[in-house]
């Protein structure tokens, strides 16, 4: 009697979970644990040579830094010798870093960046990996710009449907409907729009300026392709987050504003004092997910830039996919990919620890 | 297109396992192939497929179809899970990639099959032939009579083309003159295998190469003098806006010259038709100029061969020699403009016979064509010299560039113990 009913509606309950838990295991528990595993050691994606393990080496090759002064050429009085323009001439980092016995640990070593030192010397900021170095920081600076303006735009969108006036469910369906469109059309439209040449955007910032207006290679640029790409997510996602904003706005009940109408406030007190820290919950889950969203950064990539010009696309998933799937290195691609976890983890334990209920 | 191609292998996977019903006493084979969207290539392989299923009562070829851009990462797939095909269509430098992974299994076709085919289109690797391909393919310099003749530049030979100098030459005066966006394109917009296919053997005539199969290694081949000399020629060609950049579109890829807007390209065999259609005897096809090391294109198509897993591979092999009939070969020549593998064949083509209009193409193979790198290691070795080519080509300094590629390959060769 003692295992009685309340026994039974517990194995009841497992068994009704069990094929979504199955499901997680095959699909989500064990490729994350695989990733792991997978990234201590030098597997191939086809290969009939038997994976061996290497420890950290997939790590130490995509974080390794350093750092170099790099003293100008000097002649035999010891003058630094400069250029027709006054600026010192250096020697090439390549005599350092390539089959150098002097610089052992510089071997392979390629420059990510580099500031002016002391009396013309250079300190050089070496990586092992730029390719990565430079995934890495894109992928930061894109999470950075696109967060805040997604979730607000979105939120200002949000505002303004939320009002009980004719057809403006006209306008909720115009500002969703780039989500219903899938992405990868999105990026493809996108890129005629970007067109160095007749791209939409030129043609219309020419008219608009009455020919002043030079056209840009917006994607063919490596100094304007990023923020194409981000104001172009920014516009596709925008609507998706807006909903999710207005679901919120609208858990909000009326009779709250109704109080402040009778008090006398304005606009900006009703939206400071009722409807903010009405969102509260919504606003952390918006800046979760879209946080969660811009770090997994690939297809707008994929198709509209791959990466390029010079690197300035490129981002840690199509890093990642691009050394697993297409350079057949497994092993890196799931290094890539657990550094990914890590970023993603920390920083929405962050934004969860600063969005904590303080009371 | 994907779509596309996805609706049409799913309705000749249908059409033709119902041909399969009807004669039940053959063995289903199955065949990939790359070409999905291609409606031309589509009707020459199906009515070449219906012809073998009908010749004998054994084996009944069922084909499946896929856009070329997800070819090589399907059959990678399907390696991984064990459900390769009976026969796999494979493009010829990625060949010993696929045989070394143990995805292929040499042909075992009867004595003299391929006597008198060209040499790009037989795939061998370790001394064993792994592929066998209908038709090769080759690229020139696409130009207009007139408009050389016009400018007073020379049309080179095959026994003198031009030198690095008189090409340069050629370039400048088309710039100066005025009438077009750019005087040359090399087709930047063609990302992908292109890039090592077409600018690998630029390269190679300067008296560098991707990668040494032989030792294996990229230092000093890729990023030696040759390679920098290479390098920067390269750059200057954009920096000096001789040809269009990354960004270049694909559509202005398709028409640039047939428009006039290039007054040369640089272009394969598959896509004079056009270019033919419109300029008829005014079309030039160039011999690739000479560098200082020799003028070199790159040789080797797509072609055929019998995967490892196969429990038929007697019926592959089978299908794999009825193939390569002259009829067949001089098809997909006619549809599609590939240079037929053997004389014979190309005697009975359209383009290719005696007088027939893509003749020079023939004999540009049979002089210029060297085939890419032969090691499994190609397929990262190709990628990492695609980005180099693209870095430098957006302004990248040219040592840095080509020493990080040298870098990768060799990290990728050591990782792999040399492919050996």
């Amino acid at each position: 009697m003692a295992a009685g009913p309340r026994g039974k509606q517990t194995l009841t309950g497992w068994a009704m979970a069990s094929p979504a838990f199955l499901l997680m295991l095959l699909f989500l528990i064990t490729p994350f644990f695989l990733a792991f595993g997978l990234s201590l050691t030098n597997q191939r994606l086809i290969s009939p040579n038997p994976a061996e393990y290497v420890g950290a080496r997939n790590f130490e090759n995509l974080l390794g830094l350093s750092f170099f002064v790099l003293e100008p050429e000097r002649d035999e009085a010891g003058e630094v010798i400069r250029d027709d323009d006054g600026a010192p001439e250096y020697p090439r980092l390549r005599t350092f870093t390539r089959n150098n016995p002097d610089y052992p640990h510089l071997d392979g070593m390629r420059e990510w960046m580099s500031i002016g030192w002391t009396d013309d010397s250079r300190l050089v900021l070496l990586a092992s990996d730029v390719v990565f170095m430079k995934a890495l920081t894109n992928t930061i600076l894109f999470v950075i710009v696109v967060a805040p303006m997604q979730a607000g735009i979105a939120l200002l969108l949000a505002l303004l449907i939320n009002q009980k006036l004719r057809g403006i469910t006209v306008f909720r369906v115009i500002y969703f409907m780039p989500v219903v469109v899938s992405i990868v059309v999105v990026a493809f439209l996108w890129r005629f729009i970007y067109d160095g040449q007749n791209g939409l955007l030129n043609s219309m910032l020419g008219f608009l300026s009455f020919g002043v207006f030079q056209p840009v290679d917006w994607l063919g640029n490596p100094n304007t392709a990023l923020a194409s790409i981000m104001a172009m997510s920014i516009w596709q996602g925008v609507g998706f987050h807006m909903i999710i904003w207005l679901a919120g706005l609208q858990t909000i009940p009326v009779s709250l504003y109704e109080a402040a109408d009778i008090e006398g406030a304005n606009r900006w007190q009703k939206f400071r004092y009722i409807t903010w820290p009405g969102l509260r919950n919504t606003a952390v889950l918006v800046l979760v997910i879209i946080t969660m969203q811009c770090f997994a950064l690939f297809p707008q990539v994929d198709v509209m830039t791959r990466g390029g010009p010079l690197d300035s696309t490129q981002t840690m998933v199509f890093q990642a996919v691009q050394r697993g799937y297409e350079r057949q290195d497994i092993a890196g691609g799931s290094a890539i990919s657990v550094l990914l976890f890590v970023f993603v983890l920390a920083i929405s334990l962050t934004q969860r620890w600063l969005t904590r209920d303080k009371d | 297109m994907t779509l596309n191609g996805a609706l049409k292998t799913t309705l000749s996977v249908l059409a033709l396992s119902a041909v399969g019903v009807a004669a039940q006493a053959q063995t289903p084979l199955s065949l990939w192939y790359h070409g999905a969207g291609n409606p031309v290539e589509r009707d020459v392989l199906i009515g070449l497929i219906e012809d073998f299923n009908t010749s004998q009562s054994d084996w009944v070829i069922e084909l499946a179809e896929f856009p070329q851009a997800s070819y090589n990462e399907s059959v990678v797939a399907a390696g991984l899970a064990g459900n390769l095909p009976d026969i796999v269509d494979v493009d010829g430098p990625i060949m010993p990639n696929w045989a070394w992974a143990g995805y292929l299994q040499p042909l075992d076709l009867p004595d003299g099959t391929t006597d008198g085919f060209l040499p790009g289109t037989l795939g061998y690797w370790n001394g064993e032939l792994y592929t066998v391909g209908l038709w090769d393919a080759a690229v020139a310099v696409l130009a207009r009579r007139s408009v050389l003749d016009e400018h007073g530049i020379r049309i080179p030979t095959l026994d003198e083309p031009w030198d690095l100098e008189e090409f340069d030459a050629a370039l400048t005066t088309l710039q100066a003159s005025g009438d077009f966006d750019y005087p040359f394109d090399v087709g930047m917009a063609w990302t992908g295998e292109w890039y090592p296919y077409a600018f690998g053997p630029f390269l190679q005539s300067f008296g560098g190469d991707i990668l040494d199969a032989s030792v294996p290694t990229a230092e000093g081949v890729l990023n030696g003098d040759a390679g920098l000399d290479f390098g920067d020629w390269w750059q200057s060609l954009f920096d000096r806006d001789m040809v269009p950049g990354v960004s270049q579109d694909a559509a202005d890829r398709e028409t640039g010259f047939v428009d006039g807007n290039y007054a040369m390209q640089w272009n394969g065999n598959w896509a004079v038709l056009s270019a033919l259609e419109t300029f008829g005897d005014d079309l030039l096809i160039l011999p690739a100029p000479d560098f200082g090391n020799g003028p070199t294109i790159g040789a080797a198509s797509w072609q055929f061969g019998v995967s490892s897993t196969t429990e038929h591979a007697d019926g592959a092999n089978q299908f794999i020699e009825f193939m390569l009939q002259d009829e067949y070969l001089a098809a997909f020549s006619d549809a599609l403009g590939l240079i037929p593998a053997t004389a014979s064949a190309a005697a009975i083509s359209e383009y290719y016979s005696e007088g027939g209009p893509l003749e020079v193409f023939y004999g540009l193979s049979e002089a210029q064509a060297r085939l890419r790198a032969v090691t499994p290691g190609y397929l990262v070795a190709a990628l990492e010299f695609e980005k180099a080519m693209s870095d430098i080509a957006s302004g990248a300094d040219v040592a840095d560039t080509l020493d990080a590629a040298t870098d990768a390959i060799n990290d990728d060769l050591e990782r792999n113990n040399g492919y050996q």
